[in-house]
């Protein structure tokens, strides 16, 4: 019995060497898993201080209010600005109301048959679809085969459908997270379906979608390669209405880069610059409001 | 109490009311179906298109000249449609990328979600997400002025402006936060009593990570890697910018190669009319890509729905 005793009291200053060993290679791993955490965190500070280092010298009042221009010093944003503001305008108009519509019906009305099945995982794969190809799509369906050309309308059309997957998403996580007991206290009222939606659940989902809607339409903002297919490349006029030409901050971004002279790539930073505060005022705008639901409903 | 009769005794109103609520309803609900089903008509309108205005080309090029051939040319005389060239430099953005974003995004996730304290966590996520945020043309621009002249040229000088290498590092760096997300939701679906009694035994939290939680969490890992190798697939504006528009067989990493995706940014900033066959050819290579990409995100769904482990 005492024999016993003692072995365990000798065991615990005395570590044995295996278990030493893989506590320190636990701590060692540990710590490079950590290191490669930060290493993306480092890469993120890189790239946003190169951006700043080449655009900022060239983020001057008049990169704001000229035309593209072949001689970089005067050359500016003026005509990209309009046209992203037109497309995302024309895009939140047309994918919100469809977008949170089919989040809706998916969430509220649809039985769970083989049709609506279908359509949830029609959507997860729409998802997956690169970018591109929307642009061949809206390329091949809006700009030809509508009649409506390059213009704006045709983008937005085509951005439309391919933040449509984003925004049916996140609107039905929001519209999940609203407990059944709000239903079936208005249903007991003799509230009807639409009643219940409109009245109970989309007004407590509301933040939860709203932020979905936000994140989505700043994808919109940055995503280039659809507009590579129905933008125009260079262009010196501001639309002035649907069926105008246009071009997007992506897409002058774009221009400016692919050229071989520097200072054409530091006019890009800029156009970075200019782009990357417009996502990040979006971005604060969605986690402001997720910030501020998430203190005022308690379920 | 003498009220109550007197609401009884005018049933037409009430009624009319409830008809003409029921009616709003079933139209409400049709409306509200036709939003479900313009993702339906999306789908149907990708395929068609594709379909349609690849035929053509198809008609002119034999399967076996497309498939096979090792020469992409559409824009010369005489016009070759190999397209193996595309898919070579594809692959090489492809591996590159995977080279370096799986290990870097299943450390990363690992870290978030076993090692890292809620306070650390609740900073570096949004960081992450913060990169998964950025436009892949800013990717583009980074890797042509940054990751290119002070990386890749400084370690191999001979390398190309334009070169894959640069083009699959941005890839990676740009897939990487997707990796590290959805390992970190894999993780935290494990259940916390699968770690208890794995410490309870005498493990160490390396090997309960690495020999516990991870095997749990393997179908989400998987399905993981195949989304985020998928999306590199069809990156497009960051390879274009950084990767060149030099369709070969050459596996090079230092050489200028074109993907499928840079091909139809090239043709598409080019002269090609509606109805030339250069114009058909960017369709060809988009039903292609869209094939390869669509396969890759079924089989990432499969393999979730399949071996996922189910804890109650």
């Amino acid at each position: 019995m005492s024999a016993v005793q003692t072995d365990i009291i000798r065991a615990k200053p005395h570590a044995s060497p295996n278990v030493r060993f893989r506590k320190g290679r636990a701590g060692v791993v540990g710590i490079i898993f950590g290191a490669m955490t930060w290493f993306a965190v480092l890469l993120l500070a890189v790239l946003i201080w190169r951006v700043l280092a080449d655009g900022l010298p060239y983020l001057k009042r008049h990169f704001i209010t000229n035309f593209a221009s072949y001689k970089a010093a005067k050359a500016g944003i003026k005509a990209a600005l309009a046209g992203s503001a037109w497309m995302l305008g024309c895009t939140a108009l047309i994918s919100i109301p469809l977008g949170v519509g089919a989040a809706i019906y998916l969430q509220e009305y649809a039985r769970k048959n083989k049709l609506n099945r279908f359509i949830e995982v029609n959507i997860s794969n729409l998802a997956g679809v690169p970018s591109i190809v929307y642009g061949l799509l809206g390329l091949t369906t809006f700009v030809y085969l509508l009649h409506l050309g390059r213009s704006v309308i045709a983008a937005a059309l085509t951005m439309s459908l391919l933040i449509l997957p984003v925004i049916i998403t996140a609107s039905r996580e929001a519209l999940k997270a609203v407990p059944d007991s709000i239903r079936h206290g208005a249903f007991a009222l003799g509230a009807t379906r639409w009643e219940v939606v409109r009245n109970h659940v989309l007004p407590a989902a509301l933040p939860g979608i709203l932020t979905g809607v936000i994140l989505s339409l700043s994808r919109a903002l940055g995503e280039a390669a659809p507009m590579v297919l129905i933008a125009a490349l260079s262009i010196r006029s501001v639309p002035k209405g649907l069926g105008d030409s246009f071009t997007v901050l992506p897409i002058q971004i774009f221009n400016w880069a692919s050229r071989p002279k520097e200072e054409f790539q530091h006019l890009a930073a800029a156009g970075i610059i200019v782009l990357l505060i417009f996502l990040l005022v979006m971005n604060s705008l969605a986690v402001y409001i997720r910030y501020h639901t998430e203190k005022k409903y308690k379920w | 109490l003498s009220s109550v009769p007197q609401t009884i005794a005018r049933p037409a109103s009430p009624l009319a009311g409830l008809r003409f609520r029921h009616a709003r309803e079933e139209g409400i609900r049709g409306v509200l179906a036709l939003c479900a089903l313009v993702s339906v008509l999306t789908t149907g309108a990708i395929i068609y298109m594709l379909l349609r205005e690849s035929l053509p080309f198809f008609a002119v090029v034999r399967l076996s000249e497309f498939f096979l051939g090792t020469e992409w040319a559409p824009l010369f005389e005489p016009a070759r449609f190999g397209v193996l060239p595309l898919v070579v430099g594809t692959l090489q953005i492809t591996l590159g990328a995977a080279l370096i974003a799986i290990p870097f995004g299943l450390a990363s996730g690992i870290y978030l979600s076993e090692y890292a304290s809620p306070r650390l966590r609740s900073m570096l996520k949004p960081l992450l997400e913060v990169l998964a945020g950025i436009p892949t043309i800013v990717y583009g621009y980074f890797a042509l002025t940054f990751i290119t002249p002070y990386i890749v040229k400084r370690l191999f000088p001979s390398a190309d402006v334009f070169n894959a290498a640069a083009g699959a590092i941005v890839v990676g760096i740009m897939v990487l936060p997707l990796i590290a997300s959805l390992c970190d939701d894999a993780f935290r679906a494990v259940p916390e009593s699968l770690r208890h009694a794995a410490y309870a035994m005498g493990a160490t939290k390396l090997e309960v990570s690495l020999q516990v939680v991870l095997p749990a969490a393997l179908s989400g890992v998987f399905a993981a890697f195949i989304l985020a190798l998928s999306r590199a697939v069809g990156e497009t504006m960051a390879v274009t910018l950084a990767a060149g528009a030099t369709p070969n067989m050459n596996w090079s990493p230092l050489h200028s190669i074109q993907t499928l995706t840079a091909f139809i940014v090239q043709v598409a900033q080019g002269e090609a009319q509606h109805g030339e066959i250069a114009y058909q050819s960017i369709f060809a290579v988009a039903l292609l890509l869209f094939a390869i990409t669509l396969t890759m995100n079924f089989i990432a769904h499969k393999v979730l729905k399949r071996f996922r482990e189910v804890y109650d």
